[in-house]
């Protein structure tokens, strides 16, 4: 299934290599990458292909999440088709 | 499919921000097949029901909030109107109340409702006695919510049930005082009471509905509120319904996911989002504030009614498009404590009932958490009640009354419920006598549905 990654927080060295290092740890494929910084906040929304069990999805949120609120990154992991929904007739 | 940075930028801000979510996951579950003479047996087959089909309802709306990302705040049952069991089972109706209890925590949800009767034509035993143990089974309880439709369309209104329920509202009252007289506000009195209404108090499982089936509320005041401050001032009119419309149809698709997807999980069939706006007490979340944004001073004064009618129709006609079973009460709900702009406009003295009785007329669903003083009488409650059910007949549509009398209290000061009740100031209310009106009882004639002006 995929799922997208949003990140957004205080930009510095290290975020981009920090996300995809936990997700090389879960074995979570990276698909695409949009990456910003507007006047020091930095912004980043990954597409990611995950293992389908969902069960370890679950985990996988939470500990991503976690680990986000912990340097100051507020980090959001959803599945994609919320969006695919919401934006798309 | 690409999805754009942009719309999930937008997304994940309704959900932080502006505090989007899915209000509730109702199972709606049949309890016909637990019909019994002896009323021990009934509710033992009840709570075997209830445990048995409800069972994962709270972890899978708990699973898919997680990995949607999407708050579910709430999850509830509903269940067939007890008063159609107490008719078969005869004995102490509030046995009833304390299984669905009993059940609803067993299985960790929030709220049940279903404590009801529909007596809109006239009543049965087991309606007249359900009716007659609401308050004790209110004050009971802590997760049973109870309704008592009165009125309709078709059937007119029953005024008899109307004297009723002014006393048992009282009633309710007061065998809580000690405690916010919170049991009125567990009960609610409907005029074209729908079947598959997911919010409470007012939910219940209808007879025409399958054995068991999944229903969705949306939410999302917050969101509307936001778009609307983002077009502007200088937008007109039909561009802000427009405005409206897009943004009910993104909160509508949100609910219709996760009703599909919770229908897939608990192999349960999927019934109805109900699209309505439901505000809850957070800052933002409101309602009232939406009519504000689109340029009311307060909330109750002059050009509430027509901005509140073009608010209710946008949701809908958004909505409408977002799914294929769109159902419930679906529009916007004006609850006094549980909207933050409201109990501002309310404690101001702007918004009156009066104004909001005329509210009800062009929007879901009716005079809904209003605290009114504790002095107030029965028949005046039944009056309000009257006057509501007669707006509901005549335009064909759903109104409701939940109102809840401060026992020992007066104007000035408030009732604290807490949660997603919220809190209220208590409300004047004309103290002139409608005792004898009342006390009349009989039927109000079904309406003319021609020649209507």
């Amino acid at each position: 299934m995929r799922a997208v990654i949003s990140v957004v927080g205080k930009d510095k060295p290290g975020i981009l290599a920090f996300i995809a290092t936990k997700c090389a740890e879960k074995e979570i494929n990276i698909v695409d990458v949009t990456q910003k910084v507007l006047q020091d906040l930095f912004t980043m929304i990954m597409i990611v292909e995950v293992p389908s069990n969902q069960d370890s999805f679950r985990t996988i949120v939470d500990e991503l999440e976690d680990a986000g609120s912990k340097q100051g990154l507020s980090i959001h992991v959803m599945h994609e088709d919320i969006f695919n929904s919401m934006h798309t007739i | 499919m690409r999805i754009e940075s942009d719309n999930i930028l937008e997304t994940i801000h309704m959900i932080d921000e502006d505090c989007l979510d899915i209000r509730t996951v109702t199972m709606g579950i049949s309890l016909l097949d637990c019909a019994d003479e002896d009323i021990d047996q009934s509710c033992e087959k009840i709570y075997r029901k209830i445990t048995t089909k409800a069972k994962d309802l709270v972890k899978v709306a708990n699973d898919i909030s997680r990995e949607y990302g999407i708050p579910i705040i709430n999850k509830r049952v509903s269940v067939t109107p007890i008063s159609l069991l107490q008719s078969v089972s005869g004995g102490d109706c509030t046995k009833y109340a304390r299984v669905l209890d009993k059940a609803g925590k067993e299985i960790g949800i929030n709220f049940i409702g279903g404590y009801s009767a529909l007596v809109q034509k006239g009543l049965t035993r087991g309606d007249q006695e359900l009716i007659e143990s609401i308050p004790q089974a209110l004050k009971e309880t802590d997760i049973v919510c109870s309704s008592v439709n009165v009125g309709s369309t078709k059937a007119g209104i029953n005024m008899d049930a109307v004297k009723m329920m002014g006393e048992t509202i009282l009633a309710c009252a007061n065998l809580t005082k000690d405690n916010q007289c919170f049991g009125a506000a567990k009960l609610v009195v409907f005029c074209n009471a729908v079947e598959d209404n997911p919010f409470m108090a007012g939910a219940f499982h209808g007879v025409s509905e399958p054995d068991c089936v999944i229903n969705v509320g949306v939410s999302g005041p917050g969101v509307v509120r936001a778009a609307i401050h983002q077009l502007g001032e200088h937008a007109s009119m039909d561009e802000v319904a427009e405005c409206i419309k897009k943004t009910a149809f993104k909160i509508t698709r949100m609910g219709q996911l996760v009703g599909m997807e919770a229908s897939r999980r608990l192999d349960v069939p999927f019934g109805i989002v109900d699209l309505s706006l439901a505000p809850t007490p957070a800052v933002g979340d409101s309602v009232a504030q939406i009519l504000e944004e689109v340029g009311l001073e307060v909330c109750g004064g002059p050009g509430t009614t027509a901005t509140l009618a073009m608010l209710n129709d946008a949701v809908k006609k958004g909505g409408v498009m977002a799914s294929s079973n769109v159902g419930g009460l679906s529009g916007a709900f004006i609850p006094v404590s549980e909207d933050a702009g409201m109990i501002q406009a309310a404690t101001k003295g702007i918004l009156t009932i009066e104004k909001l009785e005329a509210m009800t007329a062009v929007c879901s669903v009716g005079l809904d958490m209003i605290i009114v003083p504790g002095d107030t009488t029965a028949a005046t409650l039944s009056a309000i009640i009257a006057d509501e059910a007669a707006i509901g007949m005549i335009n064909n549509k759903t109104t409701a009354c939940r109102l809840i009398p401060a026992i020992g209290m007066k104007e000035g000061e408030k009732l604290v419920f807490g949660g997603l009740l919220g809190e209220g100031p208590i409300m004047p209310v004309k103290s002139t006598k409608a005792d004898v009106m009342i006390n009349r009882g009989g039927r109000i004639p079904a309406p003319i549905h021609s020649l209507k002006n």
